[in-house]
């Protein structure tokens, strides 16, 4: 399609600069090479499959049978999916889920975007700035969980030390405000990679398509929503990829954080998996719950790369 | 991706590639100090001070001792220890010796034939079992056999309270439940938190339940859900107990934000000395923690301590207690015949020797072994340690700790239904019938 150039909509005209569409070794040619090349896709698989595949289907089977983890194991047919089915903490933690899950990215996506755009640019204060923004990147979220909930102590915290009532909530106490907590400090802690992902795809955008924009007149926030938000469609389809699916797993920072309460307002779907398997030795519910988990996961993902076209490692860039 | 010529090559680096590949999983899988085979017995313990260097001390006495038979201590911390322990029996790399603190999680050991059993080494040895506290072994035994030693120090539940703050308030210690109720009143209207709780770490929550089934209803109430009763948890005291805990916190009984603070940060501790509440009910552990991090509010006499309040028409006895009345130490079931020998041996005579005994004591904590009034009244602490080993020794019911009594699967749901009562998400109607439904579980 992109060797295509009769009438170009206006907006990219700038764009059909008569190159060849393909630049690169053709797929014919690399063929011999790709035969050895799949050969380096063996360590990867060995891992995938030993970490991955084998525990998955061990997870299956267990959610077929009774085990509290020490003695023997014991077949028990459908009784743990009915049981997790009728379990009103199981569907709390599903809803909880899905609404970490939607307000996080609602909340993460449009600054990731925006830091992103600013960050790419080549200014020096702005590589600075960039620099700040990225720290929370190597924190683990342990230490994050740790940090906040020391900041947020109702006695001890912020709102303490610094004299500033406005912050003495008891924001890790109250079922109401524990969830926003929790998604703000997962927003906190995961902005800075999702920011580093935009940034490196805003650096790909040809600077052509800017130059064209501006002698068409095109102002800064024209230019953002017309070239960089459209040209960023893969780089937005994987970084909401990562969130969405990355929201599922969610557990050390909740678990440090808040050890799903109070009152089960923030047991998610994989604390509740945890919490149910090794503390109350339920192995057999507990993985009926880790592969409503993986259910979930896969068609997440699926979905997303459908929504993002199949073939989405095509170029974005019309021309170039 | 279509290939068909596999090259020589390629071959070659699946070669070298697969045994990699196969090194790294298999390392993975071995990592940690398991079973490790024919290098004598080993030992897993607890990280955290005092107790920490106390045990270690004695395993190295002990090794020193006999050097043929010689223990490997591991540490680990507290929380991480409690899963690691229970995969690594599951998967058969237990160590030698197993520490715990007895109860169901030692009933589902023994149940699975993990633990050995140490009837009959007790009867051949009756002078071990004679000098340790006799209420301290209901917890190492199942079915009529003894499956754990126990060990270290007792740790009853106490209600602390300021002495400082109750000066200020010109107010006494409660007798009752309704003085309680009074004191709250007064203390919330001087601005100061009339009880510190760490109620996100759950068992803190706990021990009001486990003191107020026992005054309102007695030690039967317990005992019945321990049994497996059916609808043990509706007992008309329990639901009495349940209701009046939800008054508590209703009128603002505990300090504001309560359930977000864990007992592991010793911030309910904190709360206690540094006058922002004016009672709590913790273990009698934290007294050592006090005196250490309380900057003299411990040496300065600011601490109190008294029996928790009766509940007017409650059937329960004052001089009951709650808690845990030991750690205790099994055997693997796993552990090969000479392993098992040198960890009966340091049953024997690697514990509580007379320097052990005068580590525990020194650090403030009460050794379950009898006969120690002596060396208790000789110390700083004498006040405190006497209380705890009268009120050990001399409680008519020694309640342990819930969470530690019940199955792992029925102490989860109790917890998680404790959390949700603090926070009024539902009523003790709703608490009963879902604790109900744990019954025998």
């Amino acid at each position: 399609m992109a060797a295509v150039a009769t009438a170009p909509p206006a907006r990219r005209g700038a764009t059909k600069a008569g190159r060849t569409p393909q630049a690169g070794p053709s797929p014919q040619a690399g063929k011999g090479k790709n035969g050895a090349l799949a050969w380096l896709v063996i360590p990867a698989l060995v891992f995938f499959v030993g970490f991955a595949v084998l525990p998955l289907i061990g997870v299956l089977v267990l959610s077929f049978t009774n085990w509290d983890g020490i003695g023997a194991i014991s077949p028990a047919g459908l009784a743990n999916w009915f049981s997790i089915f009728s379990d009103p903490l199981m569907y709390n933690a599903l809803w909880l889920t899905f609404v970490i899950m939607v307000v996080s990215w609602l909340v993460q996506t449009p600054i990731s975007l925006l830091l992103g755009t600013f960050t790419a640019g080549s200014q020096k204060y702005r590589a600075v700035l960039a620099v700040l923004y990225f720290l929370p990147l190597l924190l683990s979220s342990a230490a994050i969980a740790i940090a906040y909930k020391a900041l947020l102590d109702p006695n001890f915290g912020l709102a303490e030390g610094l004299r500033l009532p406005f912050l003495a909530q008891d924001w890790l106490g109250l079922p109401e405000l524990a969830l926003g907590v929790v998604i703000f400090v997962i927003a906190w802690q995961f902005v800075p990679f999702h920011t580093l992902i935009y940034q490196g795809g805003v650096r790909q955008i040809p600077k052509s398509l800017y130059e064209a924009a501006e002698i068409d007149g095109a102002g800064r926030v024209k230019q953002f929503f017309f070239i960089t938000v459209p040209q960023l469609k893969y780089t937005i389809i994987t970084s909401s990829t990562l969130m969405v699916v990355g929201s599922l797993t969610y557990f050390d920072l909740v678990f440090v954080l808040t050890g799903g309460g109070p009152g089960n307002s923030t047991r998610i779907l994989a604390l509740d998996m945890y919490l149910k398997g090794f503390k109350a030795n339920l192995m057999g519910p507990a993985s009926a719950v880790a592969v409503i988990l993986v259910a979930i996961g896969l068609a997440l993902a699926l979905l997303l790369q459908r929504i993002g076209g199949k073939d989405n490692s095509g170029s974005q860039l019309e021309g170039l | 991706m279509e290939q068909n010529i596999a090259s020589r090559r390629s071959f070659l680096s699946l070669a070298v590639v697969a045994p990699l590949a196969a090194w790294g999983l298999s390392a993975c899988g071995t990592s940690g100090p398991g079973g490790a085979a024919g290098s004598g017995a080993t030992m897993w313990s607890l990280t955290g001070q005092p107790n920490e260097g106390i045990r270690k001390n004695t395993i190295d006495a002990f090794n020193k001792a006999n050097p043929d038979e010689t223990i490997k201590l591991t540490f680990f911390q507290n929380d991480a220890y409690k899963t690691k322990i229970k995969t690594a029996i599951g998967a058969g790399q237990a160590p030698t010796i197993i520490y715990g603190w007895g109860g169901g999680t030692l009933k589902s050991y023994a149940e699975a034939g993990q633990v050995e059993d140490l009837t009959s080494w007790f009867e051949a040895n009756p002078d071990v079992k004679a000098r340790l506290f006799p209420s301290a072994f209901g917890a190492a035994t199942v079915d009529g056999k003894i499956y754990a030693i126990p060990t270290q120090t007792v740790a009853p539940i106490i209600f602390f309270y300021n002495k400082e703050l109750f000066a200020k308030a010109n107010v006494q210690p409660p007798k009752t439940w309704a003085d309680l109720m009074s004191l709250v009143k007064t203390f919330n209207g001087m601005g100061i938190a009339p009880i510190s709780l760490g109620g996100q770490s759950r068992w803190t929550s706990m021990m009001w339940l486990e003191f107020m089934f026992d005054r309102v209803g007695g030690p039967e109430v317990f005992n019945d859900i321990f049994a497996g009763k059916a609808n043990a948890w509706s007992n008309p005291a329990a639901l009495e107990a349940l209701t009046k805990i939800q008054e508590l916190v209703s009128a603002n009984g505990f300090i504001k934000g309560f359930s977000s603070i864990t007992a592991d940060s010793n911030a309910d501790q904190a709360l206690l000395y540094t006058g922002k509440a004016a009672m709590m009910l913790h273990g009698a552990w934290t007294y050592g923690g006090m005196k250490n991090d309380g900057g003299g509010f411990v040496q300065a006499g600011k601490l109190g301590w008294v029996d928790f309040p009766t509940v007017e028409g409650g059937k329960g006895d004052p001089k009951d207690t709650v808690g845990n009345p030991a750690n205790y130490q099994s055997i693997s079931a796993k552990a090969s015949a000479a392993e098992k020998e040198t960890a009966k041996k340091f049953f024997k005579d690697g514990l509580f020797t007379p320097a052990e005994i005068a580590a525990y004591i020194s650090n403030g904590g009460v050794p379950i072994v009898t006969g120690i009034e002596g060396k208790l009244a000789a110390t700083d602490d004498k006040d405190f340690l006497t209380y705890v080993y009268t009120q050990s020794k001399d409680a008519p019911n020694f309640q342990q700790s819930w969470d530690q009594a019940l199955s792992p699967t029925a102490a989860e749901a109790l917890l998680n239904n404790i959390d949700q009562l603090f926070v009024k998400s539902i009523t003790p109607e709703q608490f009963a019938s879902n604790m109900n439904a744990t019954l025998g579980k």
